[in-house]
């Protein structure tokens, strides 16, 4: 992946970003002009914006629109994919994550990510929420891992469900249940921002419900950043809300004001389900 | 009778019938004044398979037949004390009759009687042969007319003809297991016949091998112990496996995990080529290169490695089999679904620790599944062994020196002249059978892995 | 455990958990390191191997595609040759006796001191050698007389004339020349005598033998007696109508039963049977199909051994499961749309499968034929147990004729006693092999990407 800095980290924090004017909370994440190109396609255009601690932020818009491309360049995972590129400033706590000498390992470990598809390991239950922890080099000792297992299963409402087979594979769980797994084994590394790609979409309503209650508890602790396609649950979840379409960032604001009162026609139209 | 002049009077038959089919066809659509239910085309076909079958199965019959017909016939011919010479001289007796027939003649005066023979030959080969044209003509023709006359308005000849071509189709997927069938009962009859000179138990369970070669006295039965070979089998495919599964893994986890397309496009290829090459190029390979340079890389830190041994034939064979565990590993990596590798990553993990602890134990039954059909392979190898094992049929231990193995012992208890009744030949078909036996296990394990693996992820 | 509540209070902090994970990056990384170094090495040793084994072939054989030829005059002597004009057909002879007596004037022919004439020749050219006519002859090739004979046969009206001939240097001259053998060596080690070493330098310092290109290679047979004139031609005959025995059968039955079990069969116990059948059958060793052979065609119907048509006849049921398993992944990769379009137009389902669905799979129908007819091209071990691998010193006329493959000729080649010569010989007959196994491939790749354009 090649990193067009075409701003400077000074330039990118003196400048806020329009909409984001909440004095109350700190901003955590920041991006500024931020493209990405998939080879010679253009898929974002110059996004920026402001990403506040310790809240859920929503991203909606027609599928396709860029929130989930969008949203790997967050903790990097464009990386993964052949042929593509970003350009622009994306700032963790005012610091570039594309900066050449930064660590993505690091890097993921404090921004933490839960995938459209529950996508459990192959291994046991334990086993899965141990991984991160284990892999880092987090504990000392079995105690210790045992204790992060553990409070991890019960942040995610899982642990009542699952004390009693912590050695059955995680495959054998219900789609629910999986998709609470995964976000046991991300919290399970202490992110400080949890990157969720449409965590319900695969999941029918009741399994939503637990999760989008477990979302508005994780806030309390993490800065979580949601993509959803159902306006309903940013609406529901999600403090804060940005609108995309077709690549580009139209509007971003507090979720009230955007299903409220949006500025942008487009916004608009979308939220009362012109196109979309 | 000249094939070529069979081929072509099929070939009449064919465009004849057909042709008459077709015509009938369309005349009867014309009188009808409405459509028929299948095209002339179909009407011809139909008329056509009926007219070719009947007269096919006389030639057929007069193929199997026409031989010891015709010796019958000129040993019939000649004097009664002829059909009690040899074999051979009957033979030769028969040739010579066939000669003056031919008019190509013998060496010196013709006998007389010979003569009247040839003479009498000749006629007989006339009258049979017109009698098959007929015959053929005639069963031909008769299928022909049958079949024209069943042509009607209503008549279904598509379906027909599309029966005919569907038991055409089944006739040839039956080949296959005809083969399997065909290999297991040849081999067991065989081995039966073997068993009845040599117990089965100390075949299977004989840890000396020594078959005496017929030369030495029709008793001499010799020793047929099985372990030895199998021990033989056993190690160099077991070396095999070493060389190969870490160097066909990682490969194929660097082509499908780390390297850029251009690589893999350029890399994947060319060990493929490893693939292509004929085993008997490896074993000359491992004969003139691999055993000397083993034998003096022995000598330089004092261990004594012969040039022809299982560790030759070993490594060579691990080479021959990298690109079959590779290229099957990387498939079945790229079955897993990339979400569990994002998963992976996406919690910090480094490539290797999501290579490691993700991707590999979910691919695993996958690739032991592969493993295990390289394993069939390895052990099924022969002309690698019989080059460069060194054909010492001793159980040992030491992977250093020559050994034999199941395979190579095939070659050479079969090779030369074989005869089918000397339990030295037959042996061959109870090693066969062996090796059959365990190939057979290994591939219908691995296949079975391999599938349920697919299922699971599709 | 017990005293685990809620909330991260038990959690190191977030600080210390960014320390932590910070701590063991250098170990990490480390690793990634050696992993990803590991891999490069695997994919090193594998393409290692390949360049390995093809500079060895082609720096052992392909010096043995230039032979030491000598090139004299050679006077076809009168007193020498014996046997008379050449016997004419009478009137009324029959054919029997005609051919007996034209037999017993070659044979005439054939007894006379042929070794001399050679001798004499060579004497010519070097006419202050010391060597002796034993000294003489083992430089040139044994078959040299056959050759002289073959010439004179052909055209009687040769006999008292001088004519420029080529003659073939002998394997162990060949192998002095080259400098293959040491030259240090003491004279009991050596192959040739101290005079035959001197005439073959002599010789070729005088650029009475040259190197030429053997072209023999590719239009002689196997021989024992001459083995510097040992050709691949009977061999590559062999290999010929066993391939053609292979595309004449394996191809029409793959494919029709490959479209029986893809298009027609109806999916149960039956057809799973077959399917394992032919998947376990791609797996069985190719031995296992030499032993089939033996058994059934050999001892069974009585078919002839070393005939090119049994082989074919083995090496088609191997490679049988090769097309059809290619065949059914190339019908399977037509859509299904296709065939509802046809279906849905009225057609039949054989006119659907023929017509529609075929077609389109002629590319990868013609590459599993190619991959196939090079597999069984390279397959030895089944054709060692049907007496494929017996010395054969004609062409073969007709795959019922004895034969042997280029594979086995390899195998037997290698085993020769003339080490230092037949390494070589050898090494040339894996190029050739190896040569059409590529141009194969490389026809396969051509066809198909045209094949795959036109559409």
């Amino acid at each position: 992946m090649d990193i067009v800095q075409d701003k400077t980290a000074e330039t990118a924090k003196s400048t806020p970003a329009p909409g984001t004017s909440d004095p109350g909370k700190r901003i955590r994440v920041s991006t500024r002009d931020v493209s990405v190109f998939y080879g010679e396609k253009q898929a974002m255009f110059d996004v920026s914006i402001d990403i506040p601690d310790r809240s859920v932020t929503s991203f909606i818009g027609p599928s396709g629109c860029g929130k989930s491309t969008f949203l790997r360049c967050i903790n990097r995972m464009n990386d993964t994919i052949d042929g593509c590129r970003v350009s622009g400033v994306v700032e963790l706590d005012g610091e570039d994550i594309n900066r050449p000498d930064l660590d993505v390992v690091e890097l993921r470990a404090r921004v933490g990510m839960v995938f459209q598809k529950p996508n459990p390991f192959p291994k046991t239950i334990y086993q899965n929420v141990a991984y991160g922890p284990r892999i880092h080099g987090m504990t000392k000792n079995k105690a210790e891992l045992d204790e992060i297992v553990v409070s991890s299963l019960q942040r995610a409402g899982l642990f009542e469900e699952v004390k009693d087979r912590l050695d059955q594979p995680g495959t054998g769980l219900s789609g629910g249940q999986q998709q609470r797994l995964c976000i046991a084994r991300a919290i399970a590394t202490r992110p400080e921002v949890l990157l969720m790609d449409e965590p319900c979409s695969a999941l029918d309503p009741i399994a939503t419900a637990i999760i989008e209650e477990l979302i508005d508890e994780l806030r309390e602790n993490f800065t979580i950043v949601i993509v959803t396609h159902s306006m309903q649950q940013a609406a529901r979840v999600s403090q804060k809300t940005a609108f995309f379409h077709l690549g580009k960032l139209i509007e971003t604001g507090d979720t009230e004001q955007i299903f409220t009162n949006p500025k942008e026609q487009k916004t608009q139209d979308y939220i009362t389900g012109r196109f979309g | 009778m000249n094939a070529l002049f069979i081929a072509a009077l099929l070939l009449v038959l064919l465009g004849l019938s057909y042709q008459m089919g077709w015509s009938r066809s369309k005349k009867l659509a014309a009188a009808e004044g409405e459509s028929m239910h299948s095209r002339p085309v179909y009407h011809g076909a139909f008329v056509a398979i009926w007219a070719l079958l009947p007269a096919l199965v006389v030639f057929g019959l007069w193929a199997l037949f026409a031989r010891s017909a015709s010796d019958n016939y000129i040993i019939s011919q000649l004097p009664p004390e002829t059909s009690s010479l040899a074999q051979g001289e009957v033979t030769s007796a028969i040739q010579r009759v066939k000669s003056i027939a031919s008019g190509f003649g013998v060496v010196g005066q013709a006998d007389p009687v010979e003569a009247k023979a040839a003479e009498a030959y000749n006629q007989f080969r006339t009258l049979i042969t017109l009698g098959v044209l007929a015959a053929a003509a005639g069963m031909g023709l008769l299928g022909l007319l049958w079949a024209r006359s069943r042509i009607a308005k209503r008549f279904r000849a598509r379906n027909e003809v599309e029966l005919a071509i569907r038991i055409g189709l089944i006739a040839c997927s039956a080949i296959a297991i005809l083969t399997t069938l065909g290999i297991a009962l040849s081999l067991i009859a065989d081995a039966l016949q073997f068993f009845s000179f040599v117990q089965p138990l100390d075949f299977f369970f004989g840890t000396s091998w020594n078959p005496r070669f017929q030369s030495t006295g029709s008793d001499a039965v010799g020793e047929y112990g099985l372990l030895p070979l199998l021990w033989g089998t056993i190690m160099v495919s077991g070396i095999a496996m070493l060389v190969a599964i870490p160097v066909g893994l990682m490969s194929a986890i660097y082509l499908s995990q780390y390297a850029d397309y251009r690589v893999r496009n350029v890399v994947k290829p060319i060990i493929e080529v490893l693939a292509g090459i004929p085993t008997i190029v490896y074993g000359f390979f491992a004969l003139v290169t691999v055993g000397p340079f083993l034998s003096s890389a022995g000598d330089l830190i004092g261990i004594d490695i012969r040039a022809t041994s299982a560790l030759t034939a070993g490594v060579v064979m691990g080479i021959m089999i990298i690109p079959f565990i590779s290229s099957l590993s990387e498939d079945i990596l790229h079955q897993v679904p990339n979400a569990m590798r994002d998963g992976s990553l996406g919690l910090g993990a480094t490539k290797s620790e999501t290579i490691v602890n993700v991707l590999v134990p979910a691919a695993l039954p996958g690739i032991v599944g592969a493993v295990l059909l390289a394993t069939s392979r390895a052990i099924g190898e022969t002309m690698i062994v019989v080059l460069a094992a060194g054909n010492s049929p001793v159980l040992r231990l030491n992977p250093a020196e020559p050994v034999s193995t199941v395979t190579v012992t095939i070659v050479n208890q079969l090779t030369g002249d074989a005869d089918f009744t000397s339990p030295q030949s037959l042996v061959a078909f109870a090693l066969g059978l062996t090796l059959f036996a365990m190939t057979l296990l290994l591939n219908v394990v691995a296949l079975y892995i391999v599938r349920r693996f697919r299922e699971q992820y599709e | 455990m017990s005293d685990i509540t809620a909330s991260g209070e038990a959690l190191p902090s977030g600080k210390n958990v960014r320390e932590l994970v910070h701590q063991s990056l250098g170990r990490r990384h480390r690793q990634e390191t050696i992993f990803k170094s590991m891999g490069l090495v695997a994919i090193l040793v594998a393409l290692g191997f390949v360049a390995i084994l093809f500079s060895i072939m082609l720096t052992k054989g392909l010096p043995a595609f230039w032979q030491a030829n000598l090139h004299t005059q050679v006077y076809f002597d009168p007193d020498i040759i014996k046997g008379g004009p050449r016997p004419v057909q009478e009137a009324g002879q029959s054919d029997a006796d005609y051919r007996q007596q034209d037999l017993a004037w070659q044979r005439q022919v054939t007894l006379s001191n042929w070794n001399a004439i050679v001798e004499q020749t060579v004497r010519d050219v070097a006419p202050d050698t010391d060597a002796e006519k034993r000294d003489i002859l083992a430089i040139i090739t044994s078959s040299a007389r056959f050759k002289l004979r073959d010439m004179y046969v052909e055209d009687p009206s040769l006999l008292g004339q001088t004519v420029p001939v080529t003659l073939l240097a002998s394997a162990d001259a060949d192998n002095w020349v080259k400098g293959k053998l040491a030259r240090d060596l003491p004279d009991e080690r050596q192959q040739l005598s101290r005079s035959s070493r001197d005439l073959a330098d002599q010789l070729l310092a005088d650029g009475d033998i040259t190197f030429d290109f053997a072209t023999h290679i590719f239009t002689n047979v196997d021989s024992r007696s001459a083995p510097a004139s040992a050709g691949l031609a009977g061999a590559f005959m062999g290999s010929l109508y066993m391939m053609m025995v292979v595309i004449v059968l394996a191809v029409p039955i793959g494919v029709a039963s490959a479209v029986y079990l893809e298009e027609f069969a109806p999916k149960n116990r039956w057809t799973d049977l077959i399917e394992v059948n032919i998947n376990n059958l791609a797996a069985v060793p190719s031995i296992v199909f030499g032993l089939l052979g033996a058994a059934v065609f050999i001892n069974y119907f009585g078919l002839p051994r070393s005939a090119p048509l049994v082989g074919g006849l083995v090496l088609t049921l191997m490679t049988l499961p090769t097309i059809i398993i290619a065949t059914r992944s190339s019908l399977r990769a037509v859509p299904p749309s296709l065939r509802q379009a046809a279906l849905g137009l009225g057609a039949s389902r054989n006119q659907t499968v023929f017509h529609h669905v075929l077609p389109l799979t002629f590319p990868g129908i013609l590459t599993a034929t190619i991959i196939g007819v090079a597999q069984a091209l390279g397959e030895t071990a089944p054709l060692l147990l049907i007496g494929m691998n017996a010395f054969i010193a004609n062409i073969p006329a007709s795959p019922l004729d004895s034969a042997t493959a280029l594979p086995v000729q390899i195998y037997l080649w290698q085993a020769n006693e003339n080490r230092h010569f037949f390494e070589a010989r050898t090494s040339a007959a894996i190029i050739v092999l190896l040569g059409l196994m590529i141009v194969l491939n490389a026809i396969a790749i051509v066809l198909r990407t045209r094949l795959e354009k036109r559409r």
